[in-house]
C-alpha cells in the first residue's frame, strides 16, 4: 500500500487509484477503534464487530453507488430515498403482487437502476446538474414510496428474503457477505476495467474523455444507473433485515454514504475514487455509531457527528490539497 | 486524392458564425500550416474536423469517408489525431493511461469474457513510445499533473503518435515552450513528414510556420483568405492576410 501522491520519484503513484488506500483514512479509523476499545468494554469482541460490519453494510454498499458517481464529478443525492423505494416495491411485488420472490429481488434493483437512469438522462440529456436532478429524485422517489404504501410499512417477506438478512451462513451475517461481494465486484470495475476508468478520467477532464473518444454522456448515464441498482441492493438488504418494506427506510442515509466516500479518499470533485477506500470510510461511520451507541450518547448528536465528520472529511482534503499545489 | 477535404465547412455557435464555409485540403505527408487572429476560427475548424465539434453545414472527408457528425473515437480510429492547445490531459492519471486514453488496451480475465485494461502491456508500449520521441519523463506510471509543461506535451505527442496516425493537428504546440523545446518540436514535425504522415500546424508564431510549413493558409472571420505554398508567400503577406490588409 503506498501513502498518498505526495512522495518521492521512484514511487508510484499511479496504484494510488487502482488499489491502496489514503492513509489517513486507515489512521483515523485506527484511532477511532483504539479510542473505543478504552472507552468501552463492550467494543472489543467479534460479536460487536459483526456488529458493526452489519450495521455498515447498508451503508457501504449505497457508499460505493456514490463512489461511481463522484467519481466522475457527478453527485447522487437521491440514494436514501431511491433505497426506500426500490425496498418498497420489492416487498409489495412479493406480497401484494404475489411475485415469486427472486423476481421481487430483481425488482429492487431494477427499481433502483431505473431511477438512477431517469437521474442520468436528465442530467445529460436535459442539462439539469446533477445536485438538481437527485435532489428532485430524492423528493419523488421518497413520495412515491410513501404513496405506494400510504405510508405504512409491509410487514412479513418470504423467508428466502428475511434470509438474506437475517441470516448467519458460517456465523456471518448474510448482509455483511453480500456488502463485501459487492464490494469485490464493484473494485474489479472500477480500478481495472475500461468501464471504471472513464469514469475517473471524465471526472478528471471531461473536455479530454471527450476528445480521446469516450462517449461521455453515455457513461454518465452508466453511472447514474449503477449509483440507483447499489441503492437498490441496499433496498433489499434493508426490508430483508427488518422484514418488512418501510417506506421511510434509508431517510437521510445519502449524507453518511457520500461522507463514508469522500473519508475513503474518493475526491468530491472527481478524478481520483477508490472502492477499498470507501470501503474504509464506511467502516469509520460504522465504528462511529456503534461506538457513539455504545457510549450512550443519543441518537440526535449522532446526526451531528456524521454532518461535522462530512464537512471535516472535505476540509481535511482540501488542506491537502493546497499544500500539494505549493 | 487528397487525404483531408474541407468543403464549405459551417458551423456557429448562438448568433456567432464561427466558420462561415471553409474549404481547403491536405494532401498525404503535407505540413499545412494554418495562421490567422485570435477568434478566427482556427480551432473551431480544428475541432470539427476532430469531431469535437458538428458542423452545421458543409462537407469533410478525410481518407474517402465523409466524417460530417461522426464520433471522436471513430475519427481517430480512421488516423486523424490531435494535440489540443490545452493538451486535453487527465492530469490526475499517470502518463501511460493517458496516453492509451481512449484506446486501452484489454485483456481477458482467466479465459472468461470479462476483460480488464492490460496494464502490463500498456505500460511497456507507453514506455517504448516515450523514448522513442527523446522526452524526459520520469516514470510511465507517474501522475501527469506533478510532470512539467514540457514534459506534459510529450505526453500528449506520445498519445497522438502511438496509433500511426495519417493526420496529425497540433494547435500551437510550441505557444507554451523554451526556446530548445520548440526546436525539439519542430524537429519532431520534419521527422513525421519524412515517414509522410499530414501535419496541420497551428501556429501565432510564423518563424515557425515558415520553418517547416509546405503551405499556409490563411483564416479570417471564419473564412479562408489566402493558401499559397510557402515558397510563394512571405512573412509580410502572411501578416497582411492575417489582419485583413491584403
Amino acid at each position: 500500500m503506498t501513502t498518498d501522491t505526495a512522495v518521492g520519484a521512484g514511487a508510484s503513484p499511479s496504484r494510488w487509484s487502482r488499489l491502496a488506500v489514503r492513509s489517513e483514512s486507515l489512521a483515523v479509523l485506527a484511532i477511532l477503534m483504539v479510542g473505543l476499545s478504552i472507552l468501552s468494554p463492550y467494543f472489543l469482541s467479534v460479536s460487536n464487530f459483526l456488529n458493526i460490519l452489519l450495521a455498515t453494510s447498508v451503508i457501504g454498499v449505497l457508499a460505493y453507488g456514490a463512489t461511481f458517481v463522484i467519481a466522475a464529478a457527478g453527485i447522487d443525492l437521491s440514494l436514501g430515498s431511491v433505497l426506500g423505494l426500490s425496498g418498497v416495491v420489492g416487498a409489495l411485488a412479493i406480497n401484494e403482487l404475489g411475485v415469486p420472490w427472486p423476481l421481487g429481488i430483481l425488482l429492487c434493483l431494477v427499481t433502483g437502476a431505473f431511477c438512477g437512469l431517469i437521474n442520468g438522462l436528465l442530467n445529460t440529456r436535459a442539462g439539469i446538474p446533477a445536485f438538481i436532478a437527485t435532489l428532485g429524485m430524492l423528493g419523488v422517489a421518497r413520495g412515491l414510496a410513501l404513496v405506494l404504501t400510504n405510508g405504512v410499512p409491509v410487514y412479513g417477506l418470504a423467508d428466502p428474503v428475511v434470509y438474506l438478512g437475517q441470516g448467519r451462513p458460517l456465523g456471518i451475517p448474510t448482509p455483511v457477505i453480500i456488502f463485501l461481494l459487492v464490494g469485490a465486484i464493484a473494485h474489479f470495475v472500477l480500478a481495472y476495467t475500461r468501464f471504471g476508468k472513464y469514469a475517473v478520467v471524465i471526472g478528471d477532464n471531461e473536455a479530454a474523455a471527450r476528445a480521446m473518444g469516450v462517449r461521455v454522456q453515455r457513461h454518465r448515464v452508466a453511472l447514474y444507473v449503477v449509483s440507483g441498482a447499489m441503492a437498490g441492493i441496499a433496498g433489499l438488504l434493508f426490508i430483508a433485515r427488518v422484514n418488512s418494506g418501510d417506506p421511510t427506510a434509508g431517510l437521510n442515509y445519502e449524507l453518511t454514504a457520500i461522507t463514508a466516500t469522500i473519508l475513503g479518499g474518493t475526491n468530491l470533485f472527481g478524478g481520483r475514487a477508490t472502492i477499498v477506500g470507501t470501503l474504509i470510510g464506511a467502516l469509520i461511520m460504522g465504528v462511529l455509531q456503534n461506538g457513539l451507541n455504545l457510549l450512550a450518547v443519543s441518537s440526535f448528536y449522532q446526526q451531528m457527528a456524521i454532518g461535522t465528520v462530512l464537512v471535516l472529511a472535505v476540509w481535511l482534503d482540501q488542506i491537502n490539497r493546497t499544500r500539494r499545489l505549493r | 486524392m487528397s487525404l483531408l477535404e474541407l468543403s464549405d465547412v459551417r458551423k456557429h455557435f448562438g448568433t456567432v458564425q464561427a466558420l462561415r464555409g471553409v474549404t481547403f485540403s491536405v494532401e498525404p505527408g503535407q505540413v499545412v500550416g494554418l495562421v490567422g487572429d485570435n477568434g478566427a476560427g482556427k480551432s473551431t475548424l480544428m475541432k470539427t474536423i476532430t469531431g469535437v465539434h458538428v458542423p452545421d453545414g458543409g462537407t469533410i472527408r478525410f481518407d474517402g469517408t465523409e466524417l460530417n457528425g461522426r464520433h471522436p473515437g471513430d475519427i481517430r480510429a480512421l488516423g486523424i489525431e490531435m494535440i489540443y492547445q490545452d493538451l486535453a490531459l487527465a492530469r490526475m492519471q499517470d502518463v501511460a493511461s493517458n496516453i492509451f486514453l481512449g484506446r486501452e488496451p484489454t485483456r481477458r480475465v482467466l479465459g472468461t469474457p470479462l476483460r480488464v485494461i492490460d496494464r502490463g502491456r500498456m505500460e511497456r508500449e507507453a514506455e517504448v513510445m516515450i523514448k522513442r520521441l527523446g522526452a524526459r519523463v520520469p516514470s510511465v506510471q507517474y501522475v501527469v499533473g506533478r510532470l512539467s509543461g514540457g514534459q506534459q506535451q510529450s505526453v500528449a505527442i506520445a498519445r497522438a503518435l502511438t496509433f500511426n496516425p495519417k493526420l496529425v493537428i497540433m494547435d500551437e504546440p510550441t505557444a507554451a515552450l523554451a526556446v530548445r523545446e520548440v526546436e525539439h518540436v519542430l524537429d519532431l514535425i520534419r521527422e513525421l513528414k519524412r515517414a509522410r504522415i499530414a501535419i496541420i500546424l497551428i501556429s501565432h508564431r510564423l518563424t515557425d510556420v515558415f520553418a517547416v510549413c509546405d503551405r499556409i493558409v490563411a483564416l479570417r472571420q471564419g473564412v479562408v483568405v489566402a493558401d499559397d505554398p510557402i515558397l510563394e508567400t512571405s512573412m509580410n503577406d502572411v501578416v497582411a492576410h492575417i489582419v485583413g490588409a491584403a
